[in-house]
């Protein structure tokens, strides 16, 4: 009797591997959008070993903390390899997480019946903010000070609990060492298992129904007399070598930002973060990374108070409803077709304004607020919620055009 | 629609310099070259004579500092190390904590000053102090006004006078004329030459690391190449079959 078949006596190891990678049959017609899957769960495996090195040698202690980055910048052997890894990691994560998304909108991935697949997606975006957040302010810089103290402050706009709350989240009556500990406890072990949860449910619900493609053609629809679908080809070896491929390419861009331009002109390290956090010292400007700018353009587009809501509490709430819309895409969008290649130009010019937008958000978001940026982070705001809410009624008007029965290649 | 998208995200994401300094005017640019070992050696050596009184680099050692910019382990501890510790310290001041009372504020530590403020702001504060009668310590700086550190590099540079106001749109290319009053032991190009040798050195010093990581870069780089490569021809044989 073989090792395997002792095994698959006890556990479903060759059924696992069968369903999940070597018969998992994945459309032929995957394109360049189809990468970021892969890549995203690369960067995880990146971010959790790096990790795992970095907490090695970093102490959680508001006294501490700063001088431990830079023991591991310095003195710990590669711990500035590991360290800019990580940090560029964090960076490279939400790159390959954004495109990941854009694709979902372009062919409707997030459509019946990948409706869960959507929303699990949605929940590793929301629990990814929240680590990086967190992550963030470990180094206990100063844009890791202040920037927590603004986002921490964000609950105080809440009515009646809010100034409760506050203290509560930090944990003291001011940002300190307790708030450093619990962030770290949440980065370095609660979230990243929320986070594995929800990647292993956004796997196997995907693999369940089976992949979209760029057609939106549902290849089940058209199987062979072996029940194999005719547009499909086994996951392993064809996207195992192809995504391999994606992966050398990924890695040239990563390293080259690590080895060249760990800090990206200040877009992944920010100057201030090389100062200690002083909480006498607010820096000229305070600004989250790249990443979160949109979300940050949108808690500052609202500077009025509207409806018996003050200003700061509008911001709040459209900033997290600009999360929590995401969730309901699914059912907002009525277009009898997936793929952007069946769709008419409606939807094509309202993707296009809605991308605009999303992109001139986290441009203002890195700018301090003033000028003729405040009307355009206002008019940002209301074109991204736009996309969503007006959906409903411009994905039933546009004129789609007729969905082939197999792949195109 | 996509492709387009792609660039559109890409040029977006490839914007440096997004971050201004935020601030005040910085007049000169300086662009620092850590391959010089010469210049970081005389950096070295003008900051421990003239700097080291005041600022600490407490994330340095002077171990690190002897062994990436190849000076001998002797010279370091006779004519660098004005303190008397061993090599493997980190280097410390020897003011006491009660120097703040004496400028109105503690001379910050300088490991990462040029991460944190940058080459350019480093080489132009210390090139643009001029006179300034009604400041305690007789000086005042153009990109750093106000500030509580006296013009220690005087008698290299001489004094200079205050620069003429121009209309105040400060940045680069609009650098301020001075007027030297009072020469200093240098002239005017051995003290740039001085000053930029001094933020080498502090560019070094805010990341060793990066003696090191352009040459490896290179060498990553090179492998990832190969190996996508491989990976490229890998995926070409095993999709001929698929139609």
């Amino acid at each position: 009797m073989s090792l395997m078949t002792w095994i698959d006596e006890r556990f479903p190891a060759s059924q696992l591997w069968r369903e999940h990678i070597s018969e998992y049959y994945a459309p032929k017609n995957f394109n360049f959008w189809y990468y970021f899957g892969s890549l995203a769960m690369l960067v995880l495996v990146n971010q959790l070993l790096t990790g795992i090195w970095l907490t090695m040698f970093y102490t959680p202690s508001a006294a501490e903390a700063f001088a431990s980055v830079e023991y591991i910048m310095r003195d710990v052997e590669w711990g500035w390899l590991i360290r800019y890894m990580h940090s560029t990691g964090a960076s490279f994560f939400f790159i390959v997480v954004y495109l990941h998304m854009m694709r979902a909108l372009l062919y409707g991935s997030y459509q019946k019946p990948r409706e869960l697949i959507w929303i699990f997606g949605c929940l590793i975006f929301l629990v990814l903010m929240a680590e990086a957040f967190m992550g963030y302010v470990l180094p206990w810089g100063n844009m890791s000070y202040w920037g927590a103290q603004v986002i921490i402050s964000l609950f105080g706009a809440i009515p009646v609990i809010g100034d409760t709350l506050v203290t509560w989240v930090k944990g003291d009556f001011v940002l300190g060492d307790a708030t450093l500990n619990r962030f770290f406890a949440l980065h370095v072990v609660a979230l990243p298992i929320v986070l594995l949860g929800l990647v292993v449910a956004h796997i196997m619900a995907l693999h369940h129904v089976g992949s979209n493609n760029p057609d939106g053609v549902d290849i089940k629809k058209n199987k062979d007399e072996r029940g194999i679908p005719k547009d499909g080809i086994p996951f392993h070896p064809y996207y195992t070598v192809k995504d391999l491929f994606g992966v050398g390419v990924f890695l040239m861009l990563f390293a080259g930002v690590i080895f060249f331009v760990p800090t990206f002109g200040g877009l992944f390290l920010e100057p201030p973060n090389f100062t200690p956090a002083d909480p006498l010292a607010t820096p000229d400007h305070i600004a989250p990374v790249w990443y979160f700018t949109p979300f940050y353009s949108i808690l500052r587009a609202i500077t009025f108070d509207m409806l018996w809501v003050p200003a700061k509490l509008w911001g709040v709430i459209l900033m997290f409803g600009a999360v929590a819309i995401l969730f309901f895409l699914p059912w907002l969008d009525r277009s009898p077709v997936k793929s952007i290649r069946y769709k008419g130009l409606l939807f094509k010019v309202i993707l296009a304004v809605f991308v605009a937008s999303f992109l001139l958000l986290g441009y203002l978001g890195t700018q301090p607020p003033g000028g003729w940026r405040g009307p355009a982070a206002l008019i940002g705001t209301i074109l991204y919620f736009a996309f969503f809410l007006l959906m409903p009624i411009y994905s039933r008007l546009d004129k789609t055009k007729p969905v082939p029965k197999r792949v195109t290649q | 629609m996509m492709r387009r998208a792609v660039l559109i995200l890409s040029a977006a994401l490839m914007a440096p310099g997004v971050w201004a300094a935020g601030g005040h005017a910085v007049p000169y640019d300086f662009s620092p070259d850590l391959g010089n070992e010469a210049s970081l050696q005389r950096g070295a050596s003008l900051f421990m004579n003239y700097c080291s009184g005041c600022h600490s680099l407490q994330y340095l050692r002077y171990q690190r500092m002897t062994d990436d910019l190849g000076i001998p382990e002797e010279m370091v501890q006779e004519n660098l190390i004005f303190s008397d510790v061993p090599n493997h310290e980190r280097i410390h001041t020897g003011l006491s904590a009660k120097s703040s009372t004496w400028f109105g504020k503690a001379p910050p530590d300088l490991t990462l000053v040029a991460r944190s403020r940058g080459a350019d702001w480093l080489y132009s504060f210390l090139r643009t102090y001029y006179i300034d009668d009604s400041r305690p310590t007789g000086v005042n700086n153009v990109v750093f006004s106000n500030t509580a550190m006296p013009h220690v590099l005087a008698p290299l540079q001489g004094y200079q006078a205050e620069p003429a106001h121009d209309d105040g749109s400060g940045g680069h290319g609009g650098a301020p004329e001075f007027e030297l009053v009072q020469a200093g032991s240098m002239s005017e190009d051995q003290y740039e030459r001085a000053v930029a040798d001094i933020t080498n050195f502090l560019v070094y010093a805010g990341e060793p690391a990066k003696m090191v990581r352009y040459g490896m870069g290179v060498k990553v780089i090179l492998f990832l190449a190969v190996f996508t490569l491989l990976a490229w021809l890998l995926k070409r044989e095993f999709w001929r079959d698929v139609h």
